[in-house]
């Protein structure tokens, strides 16, 4: 018998507390996975996205307005090549389903984000059609909306000319995201601001946001500081980020997602380090007298000490490849369900944390009780003492 | 029947001390998952509490139609002038109808703590009259109120504790204009964490003609609300939704706290079925650990279902333990714990996470249901050992 043969039958020795334990090591790497996604969910928009834009906003925050007269001038400031606006719609589909939808020129987008792929003959459609928008994939896969549908969409803030506050979009085309990151992000919908500033009741030629390219090699913080010094003591002061930092501060509004899944996390884990750690030590303390025999066949300290620790690894390994497989499954599946609003993925980055986590939880669990069948006394042992 | 329950239980939980290294096993991952449990939830119910406070019983307020925040809403002054002077309203002494056209505009504070970033806040902008008299739940308990026609602030507590800038004396700068913050008010609703600022010197200083909400109170006459409601609805020259306030303030949050639900549902679920199998382990351990005791008893005489209760009786009660632990764990850490989050006004909402006594029941109730089910198969096979060779055991 091979030694990890050795290790792995003793695993299973006892069955039911064999099986026990793998299924609560299980359900917390399950739970581990999916919350590790659930953390990158909300830092998502921040690691992928270069330093390559700055973002405007209003000093006071960026609900209130600014005007569309600002564009020429921060067009003119050194290092910005390219500068977009948009306008946060309201929009809301059918009844109750809020929808993430901006206002915004199409030839500005398309220059301003090359990470949203789509074909030219799809662009030049969303720039000639008034009424046009375009939407991302995972918008469109979860709707079912296809390339040339009319699309009636609410809005919550924008009334139209004659009141009411139904609209109704051509849709013109279905954009990608340049890689997986970007492609996650496909839960957006633009439509044309031309339209949309001429059609609603009121506030004609007001912006949210712009955003500007830098051009290559100019620095942010200097691009974003001579934005805002450029508009310092005007009746429209702004406040520029790098685009990270503005998607930062808007989960950052939320509330601190992070902080409550540590603690969850920590919660999770001191539970399942004790209810490992306790079989672990049951097993140990059963087989003292086995373990002897072991000692007394020849088998040095250090290999008993390793056999313990392999056998609490395999626990927590077995265990964790399990569950996150199953948090895998499950995030897919609540990803394909829910569709962009809540894309779960249980990534490469999440599996390097979760062998991370194995590693630790293995050697926590295993080293109290591979310590005592290390010293165990041969003849202390056998004789039951 | 009654005394051998009885009898065995005892012996049982006496003899927990005994085997508390593994007994401890079901206390800590029910403590865990209960713990976890009235975290999550405590924080719904201390945003569904601020925001419910909020309402007056009586008082109603109108909004823009379609508008499901005040930030959306517009009204212009000749529409609150109609609103104002519309039937069903009551009247304070002096003759004027109770209703206060407000605005609300949105500044960036900075939390504490933070050099950068900074979060939204609600600056409302009140009739200095009609604003106070309107909402009776408000006192202010440091400094005074906002002299009309100055261009004065007072500050809800809880913005005050949670954001920087904003304490008594201090002058806040926002939008081109200066203001200094002359006192601190407390409501313990959702206005604590708001500004507040006389209206007509906030509409001329943010160049505001119009308003975002009339809040007002009806008449205590019955069906004076109908006749308020159906008065506006038929004027053709509003286009405005009545909602009483405190239904307003209760719909404000709703994403967030049936967002949180879900998350609670699903890690309790998963923590939960962690715990079973833990239970069911430490159990099984429990009983295999005393098979010719128990087979001892069975030939003396006491009937297989005896041993069962008394293995449930164990199992639930180690459960209890754990879940009275993890509410005083979740009582201690999270209970008056003072955190902010988005509303829909895209506003900072400050709230206190709350433990209720049906938060705490629900969650023992979740321990004692993971001791049942982790308690339940060990404790049939405890019942059915096979006397005979279970005496020969070792």
């Amino acid at each position: 018998m091979t030694r990890f043969g050795f290790v792995m039958a003793n695993l299973f020795r006892r069955k039911t507390r064999g099986t026990l334990t793998l299924l609560s090591v299980v359900s917390a790497f399950l739970l581990f996975g999916l919350l590790q996604a659930v953390h990158v969910l909300f830092n998502a928009g921040v690691d992928f996205v270069g330093a390559t834009r700055v973002v405007t906003q209003a000093r006071v925050s960026f609900t209130s307005a600014l005007p569309l007269r600002l564009l020429s001038e921060i067009t003119a400031i050194p290092g910005v090549s390219e500068v977009m606006h948009e306008t946060w719609f309201g929009g809301v589909w059918q009844t109750n389903t809020p929808l993430t939808t901006f206002a915004t020129v199409p030839e500005q987008l398309h220059a301003v984000y090359p990470e949203w792929v789509m074909p030219e003959a799809e662009w030049r459609a969303f720039a000639a059609t008034r009424t046009g928008m375009i939407v991302g994939r995972q918008v469109a896969d979860q709707f079912g909306w296809k390339v040339g549908q009319k699309i009636p969409l609410a809005s919550n803030i924008y009334p139209r000319k004659d009141g009411s506050k139904a609209w109704a979009f051509d849709l013109v085309g279905i954009f990608d995201g340049k890689d997986e990151n970007w492609q996650r992000q496909t839960t957006q919908e633009f439509i044309n601001y031309a339209y949309f500033d001429e059609e609603n009741q009121f506030g004609r030629g007001n912006v949210n946001i712009y955003v500007e390219k830098l051009k290559q090699g100019a620095d942010p913080a200097a691009v974003a500081h001579a934005i805002d010094a450029r508009f310092e003591n005007s009746t429209d002061e702004t406040k520029t980020q790098t685009e990270r930092e503005f998607n930062v501060g808007f989960v950052k509004q939320i509330g601190d997602i992070g902080l409550i899944v540590r603690w969850i996390l920590s919660a999770v884990f001191f539970t399942l380090l004790l209810v490992v750690g306790n079989t672990m030590a049951q097993s140990v303390r059963e087989r003292i007298p086995e373990l002897a025999v072991l000692k007394t066949l020849g088998f040095t300290d250090a290999s008993v000490l390793g056999f313990v620790i392999a056998e609490a690894a395999a626990f927590c390994i077995l265990g964790g490849l399990i569950g996150l497989a199953l948090a895998t499954g499950v995030g897919a599946l609540v990803e394909r369900k829910l569709g962009g609003f809540l894309p779960l993925a249980v990534d490469a980055g999440v599996w390097a944390t979760g062998f991370a986590a194995m590693v630790a939880m293995s050697l926590a669990v295993g080293l109290l009780p591979a310590l005592r069948a290390k010293r165990l006394n041969i003849v202390d042992a056998l004789a039951g003492r | 029947m009654w005394k051998q329950c009885l009898a065995i239980t005892r012996l049982n939980l006496y003899s927990i001390p005994r085997r508390w290294s593994s007994a401890i096993v079901i206390v800590v991952g029910l403590a865990g998952v209960v713990a976890v449990f009235c975290a999550l939830l405590a924080m719904t119910e201390g945003v569904r509490t601020t925001l419910r406070a909020t309402g007056q019983p009586g008082n109603v307020i109108v909004l823009r139609a379609g508008s499901s925040a005040e930030l959306n809403s517009g009204l212009s002054r000749e529409a609150v002038t109609l609103i104002r002077e519309a039937p069903g309203l009551a009247r304070d002494a002096a003759g004027h109808p109770l209703a206060s056209g407000e605005i609300i505009v949105v500044t960036e504070l900075l939390k504490r703590g933070e050099t950068s970033g900074g979060a939204n806040v609600s600056l409302r902008g009140v009739d200095p009259r009609a604003g106070f008299a309107l909402r009776p739940q408000l006192r202010i308990i440091a400094g005074r109120r906002f002299t009309p026609g100055l261009r004065e602030l007072i500050v809800g507590s809880g913005l005050k504790r949670e954001f920087q800038g904003a304490a008594l004396g201090q002058t806040l700068r926002t939008r081109g204009s200066v203001w200094t913050i002359v006192g601190v008010f407390e409501s313990g609703d959702a206005h604590d964490s708001e500004l507040w600022a006389d209206i007509d010197v906030a509409q001329s200083t943010f160049g505001r003609t119009g308003f975002s909400s009339v809040l007002a109170a009806t008449d205590t006459a019955p069906g004076s609300l109908h006749v308020f409601e159906d008065h506006l609805t038929s004027d053709p020259r509003l286009n405005v939704d009545v909602q009483s306030e405190s239904d307003y303030f209760d719909s404000q949050t709703r994403t967030f706290r049936a967002t949180i639900g879900v998350v609670a549902g699903v890690v309790t679920f998963i923590m939960g079925l962690g715990a079973v199998f833990a239970a069911l382990n430490t159990m099984y351990a429990a009983v295999a650990a005393r098979v010719r005791e128990i087979a001892t008893l069975r030939a003396i005489g006491f009937a297989g279902g005896a041993v069962l209760v008394s293995v449930m009786a164990e199992s639930l009660a180690l459960a209890l333990v754990g879940g009275v632990i993890g509410v005083l764990i979740a009582y201690l850490l999270f209970n008056g714990l003072t955190v902010s989050t988005l509303s829909d006004n895209f506003t900072q909402l400050v709230f206190s996470f709350r433990m209720t006594p049906r938060l705490v029941a629900r969650g023992l109730l979740i321990a004692l249901a993971v001791g049942m089910i982790g308690g339940f198969l060990p404790a049939l096979r405890a019942a059915r050992l096979p006397i005979t060779t279970a005496l020969r055991a070792s």
